[in-house]
């Protein structure tokens, strides 16, 4: 495993370390066009809720294959950008997605080398571990129990959403170049 | 660019993730300590993607206008012998109206009782839900230089959908009646019993708290109270609903497919602390009549 503050050289020139740049930041930029795309009103029927967490596919997948381009303060700006959007307390998603971060690295070496559905179901089960710590979050800040359908339903489309999100980072995560 | 030993650098990375979860720990804190920081943050992050996303509502709007069309041309015959129908009641119901008006006007002339005024509003489109499964909000965008305050009550074309929570130049975050922090002070129409109607972020929100014997009935009809000044009196709300944890209301407003809301100005400043109240100080652009 390459350690993740271990990078290639860096490249001379203006535009090889603009293009350089442009591919280090394309993960988070894609979470982020991902997390913007989400409240888009497209109508669907209570679509609080019912939409799946994009996020939580962005920092999982790319913690588990290039955890360089994932460091932990882009998993916290991801976070705390996903909270300030939310009218939810701020500082749950930061912790929950650092939790993601920091839980998938210490199985990096197994998992990222298994069969997608291995790593699907990796992913089913770190989302599901996580959305039930945030449950128990939001109910302890807001002291009142939180409706547990709402949060059950999303975690059942973030984790069936997982496959197609997967697809469109392992186009972006081709495109990237050597590791 | 600074260069670093890599054992340094290794030494940071392996700290940075203990570090940030602690500051993780330390938003929640500010944002139970500071909500007036948070809140500003906020408005101006909503600032910055409500242009975005207006500019994208608009394809959206028209993709979702072209299913709309072509499930109404399926529904064409059977939607049209409702109407009818519709229109035959309402057509009942329309002289009824005319005639409690005549009646209204003239009682209020023995009576030499103040016109009520109507009241101001503006029309904002609704962008964005950034909600997730623990909150019920919506975006909206506003002309640079909008009247709109925190507090004002915003309705569709049925019925009360919610609060203004945040303000910001561009933008404004709305409470929807159906978030866990939503409570609306409502009466019932039929008695009159006064009630708060909590959200609990499901589709329906809990009534608690009625006052007086009188017990709130499924069917009957929930409409806004005046009560503390928060709201004004009268506004369609919802109709009673026997749920599975006690009595629930189902709201007239299409809360899942907002477009556009009215924000009205009724001057009042109720409920919220008194440094975030600001009084009116232009008129609002559009009037209602």
């Amino acid at each position: 495993m390459a350690s993740p503050v271990a990078r290639p050289p860096r490249p001379r020139g203006f535009w090889a370390r603009l293009d350089q740049f442009a591919r280090d930041s394309a993960p988070a930029a894609l979470a982020v066009v991902l997390l913007l795309a989400g409240g888009l009103p497209i109508g669907a029927a209570g679509q609080n809720g019912g939409m799946p967490l994009t996020i939580f596919a962005s920092v999982y997948f790319w913690t588990l294959y290039r955890p360089g381009l994932m460091p932990p303060w882009v998993v916290f700006g991801l976070g705390l950008l996903a909270d300030l959007l939310s009218a939810a307390p701020l500082g749950v998603n930061t912790l929950i997605l650092l939790l993601l971060h920091g839980s998938v690295l210490t199985q990096r070496r197994t998992l990222a080398r298994q069969s997608f559905l291995i790593v699907w179901i990796g992913f089913a089960l770190f989302a599901t571990v996580m959305l039930a710590l945030t449950w128990g979050l939001r109910t302890l800040l807001s002291l009142t129990v939180q409706p547990i359908g709402p949060a059950v339903f999303e975690c059942g489309m973030t984790i069936a959403a997982y496959p197609i999100l997967a697809w469109l980072f392992v186009r972006l995560e081709r495109s990237l170049g050597p590791v | 660019m600074i260069r670093l030993s890599v054992p340094f650098r290794q030494a940071l990375a392996r700290l940075a993730l203990p570090v940030l979860i602690a500051a993780s720990f330390g938003l929640m804190l500010i944002g139970k300590a500071d909500t007036v920081l948070i809140e500003r943050a906020r408005a101006q992050l909503a600032d910055l993607v409500v242009p975005l996303y207006a500019v994208l509502a608009r394809p959206i709007g028209t993709v979702r206008e072209v299913i709309a069309e072509v499930r109404g041309l399926i529904e064409l015959r059977s939607e049209n012998v409702r109407l009818r129908e519709e229109n035959e009641r309402l057509r009942r119901w329309y002289d009824r109206a005319l005639a409690l008006e005549a009646e209204n006007l003239a009682l209020r002339r023995v009576l030499n009782a103040p016109v009520e005024p109507t009241p101001i509003f503006t029309t904002a489109r609704v962008v964005a839900d950034v909600g997730g499964a623990y909150a019920r909000s919506a975006l909206l965008v506003l002309e640079p230089n909008h009247t709109v305050r925190k507090g004002q009550v915003a309705v569709d074309a049925a019925g009360l959908v919610g609060r203004v929570s945040e303000v910001g130049h561009r933008s404004a975050r709305l409470l929807l009646l159906t978030d866990i922090n939503s409570r609306i002070p409502v009466q019932v129409e039929r008695t009159g019993t006064r009630a708060i109607l909590a959200g609990t972020n499901a589709p329906r929100p809990r009534i608690q708290h009625w006052t007086g014997p009188e017990q709130p009935q499924p069917g009957d009809r929930i409409v806004t109270s005046s009560e503390a000044g928060a709201v004004p009196a009268g506004l369609p709300v919802g109709i009673v609903r026997e749920g599975r944890t006690g009595l629930e209301v189902e709201p007239f407003a299409d809360l899942d497919r907002l477009t556009f809301v009215r924000l009205h100005e009724f001057g009042l400043g109720g409920i919220l602390p008194p440094d975030q109240v600001v009084r009116p100080t232009a008129r609002a652009r559009r009037t209602g009549g």
